[in-house]
């Protein structure tokens, strides 16, 4: 975690110094191959949310009973127009893949944008105030944390009603406690420098203060956390579609393909294994560029 | 050290009546709890179901009888079974609870040595090696885990059971699942803990005084490096309980989860809150357990 400060030597121009500092970070980053091989499978994922309707060889929703428990096109009974396989009512498999990374993609950055709001705020609060916010905010950390997200994510969706709002929501709203803890702890530790001291004594309104010298040194962390949480909320989301509770549309999404899979799993083993498959590279891919992004941005690693 | 356990049971008070208020609003945010319950009712007769349930009082009041209610183990009938929401949890603990600490007790034995040996060997093959399987291992959907698993054992080699909870093997693949889940971030915190003891000075001391490295290993620097490891695997657990509700699902297994999930597709509250609330509890006095083992482990707080 940096908690190097964002003010830039004297003697050096400010924009000099930004650009000098984030060079220095790209340089750090893509001397990582994991991390540029995760950036390049993220770039994919993208593309394919972005443009699903003209990347996708078929439409997602599309049956044919005829091409039914079709096999990925390097098995014998493979055919090359569905290269990998059709569902046990004849959608094209990769079809339906390239639409699910909309859906992940959409949850994973705005469940986390939501928690990033509520969790910031309330850890800046409390690191700030201290006292009675303090305790109060930390009790409710506490509660929060002693749920099963997960479980909480899952009674929650189904008491209001399953929809990819809801979804958005619910994950944001239950997994925002991590950037409280890490912005209080790196705000507890900010508050005693200098620089917040000088801030104060030119006469910096505590407003200011913590917007504009406490929150921008917090930013390294942040970006780091919200990267990984992305990945979190992208198999929450999966999962809580595995369980039934999805976002209440025909839309395909790849916790759902797995869900219907899993009852073919031994007639089709395809099914399964690839929307599967498209989690784990997703997944793996922002761990990796998170991961690496953590040691890019902390100034204390060279 | 008294006045530390003293604030931390306050703590635990002040968090249970924040877990009841958080299950409570389950069924707050559901809508009208009554046309659940008698779906196919006349209005004048749900208005009076609605009446005598209580359901018109201010929240406030509705709370506080729910809370007292929970405190004397009463979370309502369900609606689909019609019998006491509680006993029928309880009945499925123990199936979950054995899932949870064989997974638990699986990804230790696996998590320590690793992480260890990750730890001493840094940087070699092995270790990047490790690295590799860690980010392999929570970047994986647990019931896709799951349903791999079940293709490889189950359908292709056909060595163990599909399914169910009825014989020892039938535990293999469930465990095994959970496992793959807590073992990486398990493993994570041993190498990490580890490499931060490892270059101290008294271990450097224990070697200097011809001390075995195997009792330099277990006896100086893992007892040091156990702290962090006994905080994580603590708030593990319910990370774990969130993992046991799907792998329960995947392999249908006759668990707290499995039931909870399944009430969850029938609109089935009573069952949703007393499952939710008793998971949490557990989630609650582990935590507990590990802040009072974390004092008694840690001699700065304990001579206070």
């Amino acid at each position: 975690m940096a908690i190097g400060t964002f003010a830039p030597p004297l003697d050096v121009p400010r924009g000099l110094a930004r650009t000098a500092e984030r060079s220095r970070i790209w340089r750090k980053f893509v001397r990582n191959p994991a991390a540029l091989i995760g950036a390049l499978i993220l770039l994919v994922v993208i593309g394919a949310a972005v443009f699903a309707p003209y990347v996708a060889p078929h439409d997602p929703t599309r049956q044919s009973l005829i091409r039914r428990f079709t096999p990925p096109v390097w098995t014998q009974a493979g055919k090359a127009v569905h290269p990998l396989g059709t569902d046990q009512v004849g959608r094209d498999i990769l079809s339906r893949m390239i639409h699910g990374a909309r859906v992940s993609l959409i949850v994973g950055i705005f469940a986390v944008l939501v928690s990033l709001i509520v969790g910031v705020t309330l850890g800046l609060l409390s690191g700030f105030l201290q006292g009675r916010v303090d305790t109060a905010i930390m009790t409710v950390v506490d509660v929060t944390l002693s749920f099963p997200q997960l479980l909480l994510a899952l009674a929650f969706v189904a008491a209001l009603g399953p929809s990819l709002l809801t979804i958005i929501i619910v994950l944001g709203l239950t997994g925002w406690e991590r950037y409280t803890r890490v912005v209080r702890a790196e705000v507890l530790a900010l508050r005693e420098k200098d620089f917040v001291e000088a801030a104060r004594a030119i006469g910096a309104s505590p407003t200011r203060t913590l917007l504009r010298h406490l929150l921008p040194n917090t930013f390294s962390s942040i970006i780091v956390m919200s990267t990984l949480q992305v990945a979190q909320a992208i198999l929450q989301e999966a999962a809580l579609s595995f369980l039934g509770v999805g976002t209440g549309s025909a839309y395909p999404t790849w916790g759902q393909m797995i869900a219907l899979g899993r009852d073919f799993v031994s007639v089709a083993w395809w099914l399964p294994t690839f929307p599967g498959l498209a989690i784990l590279l997703t997944v793996l891919a922002i761990n990796l560029v998170g991961d690496r992004l953590r040691d890019a941005l902390d100034p204390r690693v060279v | 050290m008294f006045t530390v356990l003293v604030r931390r049971a306050v703590r635990l008070v002040v968090v249970l009546v924040g877990v009841s208020l958080v299950t409570f609003a389950i069924l707050q945010v559901s809508g009208d709890p009554v046309s659940l319950m008698m779906p196919e009712a006349p209005e004048a007769d749900r208005a009076a179901l609605r009446q005598s349930m209580g359901f018109n009082d201010p929240i406030p009041v509705q709370f506080a009888r729910f809370v007292g209610n929970i405190a004397r183990g009463d979370f309502g009938n369900s609606f689909f079974h019609r019998e006491p929401a509680l006993p029928l949890v309880l009945a499925r603990m123990p199936t979950t609870l054995l899932l949870t600490v064989l997974a638990m007790a699986l990804s230790l034995s696996i998590a320590i040595p690793v992480g260890i040996a990750s730890a001493v060997r840094r940087n070699s093959t092995f270790d990047h090696a490790a690295t590799l399987v860690v980010f392999l291992g929570t970047s994986m959907p647990v019931f896709w885990t799951g349903i791999m698993l079940i293709l490889l054992f189950a359908v292709q080699l056909r060595v163990l059971p599909v399914s169910g909870w009825e014989s020892w093997a039938a535990l293999v693949l469930p465990g095994a699942t959970l496992a793959t889940f807590s073992t990486p971030l398990l493993l994570r915190i041993v190498r990490s803990s580890m490499l931060e003891v490892i270059n101290l000075d008294y271990v450097r001391t224990a070697r200097a005084k011809g001390v075995s490295e195997w009792f330099v290993i277990c006896r100086h620097a893992l007892t040091n490096a156990a702290l962090p490891l006994v905080t994580v695997a603590g708030l593990q657990f319910g990370l774990l309980l969130g993992g046991a509700v799907i792998t329960e699902t995947v392999f249908a297994v006759p668990g707290v989860g499995r039931l909870i999930v399944g009430a969850i597709r029938q609109l089935d509250f009573p069952i949703v809150q007393a499952g939710v609330f008793v998971l949490a509890l557990i989630v609650v006095m582990v935590n507990f357990a590990v802040d009072v083992l974390y004092i008694y482990l840690n001699p700065q707080i304990r001579v206070r």
